[in-house]
């Protein structure tokens, strides 16, 4: 067996100042905590479907092959609000599930984010009557919305990049609104 | 007239107001006072036998005296029949005889008329909303429900 310099002796490889600065300089990153923990985060968002209607249908083709959510690091796709941090609402929300919903969105732990994919989710859609929801930011926070009746999957693919974008911006101290109206 | 008016006139001749048949479609229009006794005589009668109770509805005729009306279908499934029953209920007095005892599945098409159009059944056991929630505020089928008023939200039950 050819003796490998250093390994046969149990001699440490010598280090000196010069060829320290060569290794920092190939091999570490210098970052602020903040972003290293929002780049962690935007890769790894776990989403949980409120899927009530065709959006869900959408989404379903967002997460296969074809479009492929895993590509954007969020196809872990959980049902327990518990184990989630990403709220996709997909959907017609009316009066009588608003309370549903902000009860699922209380239980989900922070750090979490909201996007309303579709018409109905974001503003009521086209069911301007007495029974559904005009927007799910009348109940609970949104940072994402996606507009479409339903969304094509590449919208729902760039709502999750704009939240990767969002969670970047904020981690350099960028304030970004998220919408919660307050309604009379 | 169709076999089955003329089964229920002969019986109830003075408490039909109205009865008129067109392509197989017949309908009666019945005084509120016989009504119970009418639908119970239609689901026993053995020329009748309407064991199919298929749908209750209400009707807001706003701006006519009386202003609302409910309406009956029903089916025979041993017979092949079919009957419209409509019976026409004021607004400051409104409400029609329950017909659970006869049709167990009245029971919700009783609770949707009351929800939507605010029509009460007398001797119902449960009547209160089905579709809407607790807290909602009018009927919302009542023609003259504001088309943009909104509810308020509901507050999530803390331990339901």
């Amino acid at each position: 067996m050819p003796a490998r310099k250093g390994a046969t002796t149990g001699i440490a490889p010598t280090w000196n100042l010069k060829n320290m600065s060569s290794v920092a300089e190939n091999n570490f990153l210098t970052t602020k905590l903040s972003e290293l923990v929002a780049w962690g985060r935007k890769y790894s968002m776990w989403p949980m479907p409120f899927g009530t209607a065709c959006c869900a249908i959408e989404f379903m083709g967002t997460v296969a092959s074809v479009f492929d959510i895993s590509r954007f690091g969020a196809e872990l796709v959980r049902f327990s609000p518990r184990q989630a941090d990403l709220l996709l609402v997909l959907g017609t929300i009316n009066y009588k599930q608003a309370p549903v919903l902000k009860k699922i969105y209380d239980q989900m732990c922070d750090p979490k984010w909201v996007v309303a994919v579709g018409a109905c989710a974001t503003c009521g859609g086209f069911y301007d009557n007495y029974s559904v929801l005009q927007g799910i930011d009348e109940v609970i926070p949104v940072d994402v919305y996606v507009p479409g009746c339903p969304p094509r999957p590449e919208s729902i693919l760039n709502a999750i990049v704009k939240l990767q974008e969002k969670l970047t911006r904020e981690a350099k101290g960028e304030k970004i609104e998220t919408r919660l109206v307050k309604s009379a | 007239m169709g076999k089955v008016i003329d089964r229920f006139k002969s019986h109830f001749a003075e408490g039909i107001l109205e009865a008129h048949e067109k392509l197989g479609d017949e309908t009666i229009l019945v005084m509120r006072e016989v009504l119970s006794d009418l639908l119970r005589f239609a689901k026993e009668d053995p020329e009748l036998r309407f064991d199919l109770m298929m749908d209750i509805c209400g009707v807001d005729y706003l701006g006519q005296t009386p202003r609302f009306e409910v309406v009956y279908h029903l089916y025979s499934v041993p017979k092949n029949h079919r009957i419209r029953i409509k019976v026409r209920v004021p607004e400051d007095d409104c409400w029609v005889p329950s017909c659970l005892n006869v049709w167990k599945a009245a029971d919700w098409f009783e609770r949707e008329t009351y929800d939507m159009v605010g029509i009460h059944f007398e001797g119902h056991p449960n009547l209160k909303r089905v579709l809407l929630f607790e807290g909602f505020e009018g009927h919302p089928l009542r023609k003259d429900y504001p088309i943009n008023k909104r509810q308020k939200i509901p507050e999530p039950l803390e331990n339901p």
